[in-house]
């Protein structure tokens, strides 16, 4: 069987062309430009209720995304939450007194992890725990209390 | 009474006779894999006629469909003020089901029945027994060149109509309907996970190339030598097909994306 010529190229062309839309998605569309794999530092943070947290959710500071969470766990004996954060490499001079509150985007947004930057000289590591922390508002909760307190008026 | 369940019989003997067989003769194209590759003429050959010529069918429909979801994605999301997510969605619904799924069902359409449609009329034209007498192994030669095309081809296409399609949907969402182009890209970077998706969706199209090809071709070798039986292989190779890729595809996004 002979095969000419034109239709290897075109071929090529097509093997070519599926590659480029693979490097595509995976640049453009998906985290692998700005995931920078296992680089980067684990930090944990204990709150007393997470909200809806979500593992993968964003870690930010000052609005700028410098992590991602790893885990959520929960401590069998204080029965707090064990967040696990993952902060990029780059970001190696936060203080060690940075404080971690949950944060929500937006009304109906998701949740996140908000870092407030404190004043220590002494730099979070590998391993270091958040030691300041502020738990997520849950909205029935907050409700409830001001039912109960307009009650009592 | 008797004759019904004897029929009944018959009938579920004969699915499990073909199952048997498919099975055989898919180890077959298994076993004769290491003669083609030292011959990739064959292969470059039919990757033309099975990926190449569904290349365009697959474009102008991957097109279509982002910008489909784009705008239907973005009236539903207005409601909510999130019209920022539309990135997102279309990104997701296009790389995780509707690129895999879609472009397996065309690619079934296009290139599956085409390939029975082929094998089958060798067979009713004697061309394949005819090789046998030459001591050419129809398989080797015929089969599974066909089969690796499709298994190479099917990701390829399934990627180019996730990526076409959310360029299309770009062109809607920024173009026409005025979102911030940064975030239709950011919001798109943040969500889709390269692993979760990108990887899962890839896997899945890898599947459905290889059921899409493996039942094209058997159908097409185990088609009755006569008219109508090819003409009744080919109608079998689509009408299997797409009922695999969506029942498979339902049991892969279970397992894949079961625990989101």
């Amino acid at each position: 069987m002979h095969i000419s010529r034109s239709i290897e190229i075109l071929v090529g062309f097509f093997v070519a062309i599926g590659f480029v839309a693979m490097f595509f998605l995976s640049m453009e569309v998906s985290n692998l430009s700005s995931a920078n794999g296992d680089e980067g530092y684990d930090v944990t943070a204990r709150f007393e209720n997470v909200g809806s947290l979500k593992a993968r959710a964003p870690v930010a500071m000052a609005g700028v995304t410098v992590g991602r969470i790893t885990s959520i766990k929960l401590d069998p004996d204080s029965f707090e939450a064990i967040v696990t954060m993952n902060i990029e490499a780059q970001y190696d001079k936060l203080p060690f007194d940075t404080n971690a509150s949950i944060l929500t985007a937006g009304l109906l947004g998701e949740q996140y992890v908000g870092l407030e930057p404190g004043g220590e000289e002494e730099v979070l590591m590998e391993g270091s725990e958040l030691e300041l922390t502020q738990s997520a508002l849950v909205l029935e909760q907050i409700i409830g209390q001001f039912l109960f307190n307009n009650e009592s008026e | 009474m008797l004759n019904y369940f004897q029929q009944l019989g018959v009938t579920s003997l004969g699915i499990f006779e073909r199952l048997g067989r498919s099975s055989l003769f898919f180890v077959n194209i298994l076993l004769s894999i290491p003669g083609v590759i030292v011959r990739p003429r064959l292969l470059i050959a039919q990757i033309y006629s099975v990926g190449v010529l569904s290349f365009s069918l697959i474009l102008i429909s991957g097109l279509f469909v982002g910008m489909v979801i784009a705008l239907q994605g973005f009236y539903t999301l207005s409601d909510f003020g999130a019209e920022g997510m539309l990135g997102v969605m279309v990104a997701a619904s296009l790389v995780r089901e509707l690129g895999p799924v879609v472009s397996a069902l065309l690619f079934a359409g296009r290139a599956g029945s085409a390939l029975t449609a082929e094998i089958g009329l060798m067979k009713t034209t004697e061309q394949l027994s005819g090789m046998e007498m030459m001591a050419v192994d129809p398989i080797a030669r015929i089969v599974t060149p066909r089969f690796l095309a499709g298994l190479i081809s099917m990701p390829l296409l399934a990627t180019v109509f996730s990526a076409i399609g959310i360029l299309g949907g770009y062109f809607i969402g920024v173009g026409l309907l005025g979102i911030d182009e940064g975030g239709y890209w950011s919001q798109m970077q943040a969500k889709i996970d390269f692993n979760q998706d990108i990887i899962n969706g890839l896997i899945k199209s890898v599947i459905f190339g290889w059921l899409v090809t493996w039942i094209a071709v058997f159908e097409g070798y185990d088609a009755i030598p006569t008219s109508e039986g090819v003409s009744r292989a080919t109608t079998r190779t689509v009408v299997h097909s797409a009922f695999v890729i969506l029942l498979v595809d339902f049991i892969l996004t279970a397992l894949m994306f079961g625990d989101i």
